[in-house]
């Protein structure tokens, strides 16, 4: 599987298949901060990533400029 | 092959995202209506815009604004979007594209202003100066700005895109620090006042992860990469500590920002937080200030000669 990660942008080659939750756990990144892409298609957790699948990791936190001030 | 066994709560169809805190996995179309739903529970709630009212997105080009700029239009609120451009090198140019792209697609209208040719500095320049995290700069700037340009341009209120991630990690910062001030000011709906247009924040109820499945959904490209300022700050680690909890225990953060709003912060905006300072208008711009220039235009006297070399 080709696997592209952001913050800094790298790819990954890992075999396949397995499932996103499993890929994660291998990354050591956690579920709630990213979201997995196949293609251009979300999936979920629990999804079967085959071994020429084109896999996305895309973070979902950012920011940071307004940190704690209301006005 | 790629295969997907979660079904959406409502239809049963194939699921394409899985919501630990709601327990619960969504379709496409279903997870579209849940946004919806969560953004007109916000604005009901806190009565944050009223029919016929003129609202101005703060419009970054990342995720979260295209998402609320989009969401509102799906819900018949008309807004026009405001950029801030920066100065943050292919960062800003980047991010500006992505906003324009939305706007023209969608045919809405986006103003721009620009730090460096309106006001003579950019945020590495202002950062220079100061010798301060630039995230500090750049907040005081855009907060300025969007203020300053909603009352000039007859907007009613000013929406940004500050989600559930966002208020929780804010809130966590100002209880470590037991900030009272700022804890009594925390709120998704801040009422318009003598120099301020109204503020809200109608993503509150849903998660950051949530804004970006929107967007990847709703094919709305959107600024991926984090701004190169911002990496390692404190705000960012008050996020990942969240996420962790949340991993562990979901709907950890709905119920840590949720019980703030619902039991605390009224009684810290009772006054209890400390006197009330007094405000008059800055020399230079006009924005209410505490002190003599107000914050934005003492921040732009510093910048200036720093961006100029």
């Amino acid at each position: 599987m080709k696997v592209l990660l952001r913050n800094p942008r790298r790819e990954l080659e890992i075999p396949g298949p397995t499932t996103v939750h499993a890929l994660l756990a291998r990354l050591e990144l956690n579920p709630e901060s990213v979201l997995v892409i196949v293609g251009d298609e979300l999936v979920t957790n629990d999804a079967r990533l085959a071994d020429d699948a084109d896999i996305e990791i895309r973070p979902v936190i950012s920011g940071g400029a307004d940190a704690g001030v209301p006005r | 092959m790629t295969r997907v066994p979660m079904k959406c709560r409502v239809c049963r169809e194939p699921a394409v995202i899985d919501l630990r805190r709601h327990n619960a996995n969504f379709c496409r179309e279903h997870f579209v209506a849940h946004c919806e739903e969560q953004v007109r529970r916000a604005i009901k709630h806190f009565r944050m815009i009223a029919p016929g009212e003129r609202v101005l997105v703060a419009v970054s080009g990342g995720k979260d604004s295209l998402a609320l700029w989009d969401l509102l239009g799906r819900i018949d609120i008309p807004a026009d979007g405001l950029y801030v451009g920066l100065g943050i090198d292919e960062y800003s140019d980047e991010s500006h594209r992505y906003a324009g792209a939305y706007a023209e697609a969608r045919g809405r209208t986006l103003h721009v202003v620009d730090l460096a040719t309106d006001h003579g500095f950019t945020i590495p320049g202002a950062a220079a100066a100061t010798r301060r995290a630039p995230c500090g700069a750049c907040g005081l700037s855009k907060r300025h700005v969007f203020n300053q340009f909603a009352l000039d341009h007859g907007y009613d209120v000013v929406a940004t895109g500050h989600n559930l991630d966002d208020e929780a990690a804010v809130l966590l910062g100002n209880v470590l620090h037991w900030d009272l001030d700022y804890l009594a000011r925390q709120h998704p709906a801040l009422p318009a006042a003598p120099g301020f247009a109204r503020k809200v924040k109608p993503l509150y109820r849903l998660g950051e992860r949530e804004m970006a499945a929107y967007c990847v959904l709703e094919r709305i490209d959107y600024q991926v990469e984090e701004c190169p300022m911002a990496a390692g700050n404190r705000h960012l680690g008050y996020k990942e500590t969240l996420n962790e909890l949340e991993h562990r225990s979901p709907g950890s953060k709905a119920a840590f920002l949720f019980g703030f709003l619902e039991r605390a912060h009224d009684q810290l905006a009772r006054g209890d937080a400390g006197p009330e300072v007094e405000l008059h208008p800055c020399p230079s711009c006009g924005a209410p200030t505490p002190g003599e220039l107000c914050a934005f235009c003492r921040l732009r006297e510093r910048a200036i000669p720093v961006t100029a070399s």
